[in-house]
């Protein structure tokens, strides 16, 4: 795993990592064989064959039936592009009948990497999984041989979300992810946040970090809709406990306003956004910061900045969310000195000296570059080594 | 820096009229040391309350109507009183949205 040296000073000049570089030219920095399901019925066959080939990972998932329109299309956008992410080597898809699992082997085929699809109806279960298994085998025996490579800063796309966030998110780990994109950013990253319905009360300093107008007013639009579309039209209160959720209140927040502000910290001073994302979707205007429409649950925002494309999560925290992602390692932030205190098993990356003033955000965000780039040498996160693989479809709607 | 220097509270900005206990077990009565990170400046409010690490303390006066103002920010109103030093929260502060 980690046994080559590669650059992590966060001084300036040839950060550097090693990774996998793909078939297509971008660079993971996991080696995953995955066993995906094209739908809910298909994630016992999926199980059965990651259970036979060791060394590979099943994806398992509630979705994928009867859905429709934009839905569908989501869908198929996330399952996709999750199978598309660098850090997975092969993939073998399986669903209930051939022609929707074909239209997600013919996508994730266009990346170059081995990908296989199978069908169980007119064969069952076993017929299948048998199949499925002798792929998986060659594949997995074929990608434990590709080798790492030293590989720039500017390959590695970093996303980011937080989670149980409190007020010492906004004072210390999301600043820190902060002082990371201005860093980063600037030396050929691709970068995203999201989150729609967690900038409410800070969307006026939002909308002024677009890089130009325009892109401020595809945000502001995407914005509104979801104001529209999903809060107003299904709110029953001003949603507190939900948005504010009870952790965050538990941590000392009080509105959403406030969490918003604190959430926002996340990009920096300097970083503009260069795009705004449809959800799962991959940036296509070249290195930045990108804007993705997301939801602020934990799991359904990392995975779809996963399926865009996004190999490394950064994710602070206050209270403790303890999530994690099948494809991708999810790195956690701290400033609150009582989770670390008691869970600190989960957190990856301790920055509560910046509450005692010990600890400057220029000094957090240098030590936050130094965890991604080990992480991205192979070092497991915390996420990884407790095993959560939260991989979370989002769905828009009911299916017909 | 020594014990006596860590702050038992922050405030991000100095438009701010509230700001964010930052240690654990604050007991009412506890002089404390602020400071305003923006322009590291520091501020001393006596706590009314046993304040849980995290929770806000007014810095000023405030009454039920009043704009809660953090990171220079509206964050709010407050839905109650509180006096210099006490605790706010949901039982005194709401969203002005949604």
């Amino acid at each position: 795993m980690a046994t080559k040296k590669a650059k992590s000073s966060a001084d300036g000049s040839n950060l550097s990592f090693w990774g996998w570089r793909r078939e297509n030219g971008r660079v993971g920095v996991r080696n995953h064989v995955i066993i995906l399901p094209l739908d809910d019925l298909s994630n016992a066959a999926c199980e059965a064959v990651a259970n036979n080939i060791k060394g590979t990972m099943a994806i398992p998932h509630h979705y994928g039936r009867l859905q429709f329109g934009e839905d569908l299309e989501l869908h198929f956008r996330t399952l996709i592009g999750a199978g598309s992410n660098p850090n997975v080597a092969a993939v073998v898809v399986i669903g209930i009948e051939d022609g929707w699992t074909d239209r997600v082997v013919k996508g994730i085929a266009k990346t170059g990497k081995p990908v296989i699809g199978f069908g169980i109806e007119g064969h069952g279960d076993i017929a299948i999984i048998a199949k499925a298994s002798y792929k998986a085998k060659e594949f997995v025996q074929w990608a434990s041989e590709l080798e790492r490579e030293e590989c720039d800063i500017s390959d590695l796309w970093v996303s980011t979300k937080c989670g149980e966030s409190d007020t010492t998110t906004g004072l210390g780990s999301c600043p820190t992810v902060g002082n990371m994109y201005d860093k980063l950013i600037p030396k050929g990253i691709y970068g995203v946040f999201g989150e729609t319905s967690e900038i409410t009360g800070a969307e006026h300093i939002c909308v002024k970090r677009a890089a130009t107008p325009e892109i401020g007013e595809k945000w502001m639009k995407t914005f509104t809709a979801y104001q529209n579309d999903v809060i107003e039209a299904n709110k029953v209160d001003d949603l507190s406990e939900s948005q504010p959720t009870k952790g965050n209140i538990a941590g000392g927040l009080s509105s959403i306003e406030e969490k918003a502000l604190g959430n926002l910290e996340k990009i920096g001073r300097n970083c503009t956004f260069i795009d705004v994302l449809k959800p799962a979707e991959t940036p296509a205007v070249g290195p930045g910061l990108y804007y993705m429409d997301t939801s602020s649950a934990a799991a359904e925002c990392v995975t779809l900045m996963a399926a865009g494309g996004y190999v490394v999560h950064t994710f602070p925290t206050g209270q403790g969310n303890i999530i994690g992602n099948p494809i991708v390692p999810v790195i956690k932030i701290s400033a609150n000195p009582k989770t670390l205190r008691t869970m600190p098993e989960h957190i990856d990356v301790d920055v509560t000296g910046i509450l005692r003033r010990e600890m400057t955000l220029d000094t957090a965000g240098d030590a936050l570059i130094d965890m991604i780039v080990r992480t991205s040498n192979g070092r497991l996160t915390a996420a990884e080594a407790l095993g959560h693989r939260e991989f979370v479809m989002t769905k828009l709607y009911r299916s017909a | 820096m020594s014990q006596s220097n860590i702050p038992q509270f922050l405030v991000h900005s100095p438009e701010d009229n509230v700001g964010v206990v930052v240690v654990e077990d604050l007991k009412a009565g506890t002089k404390m040391l602020g400071v305003i990170t923006e322009n590291d400046t520091t501020i001393h409010v006596t706590a009314k309350h046993d304040i849980p690490i995290g929770h806000k303390i007014a810095l000023k006066d405030l009454k039920e109507g009043d704009t809660v103002i953090k990171y220079g920010e509206d964050v709010g109103r407050m839905t109650g009183g509180a006096k210099t030093g006490d605790h706010v929260h949901v039982h005194n502060h709401r969203t002005k949205r949604w």
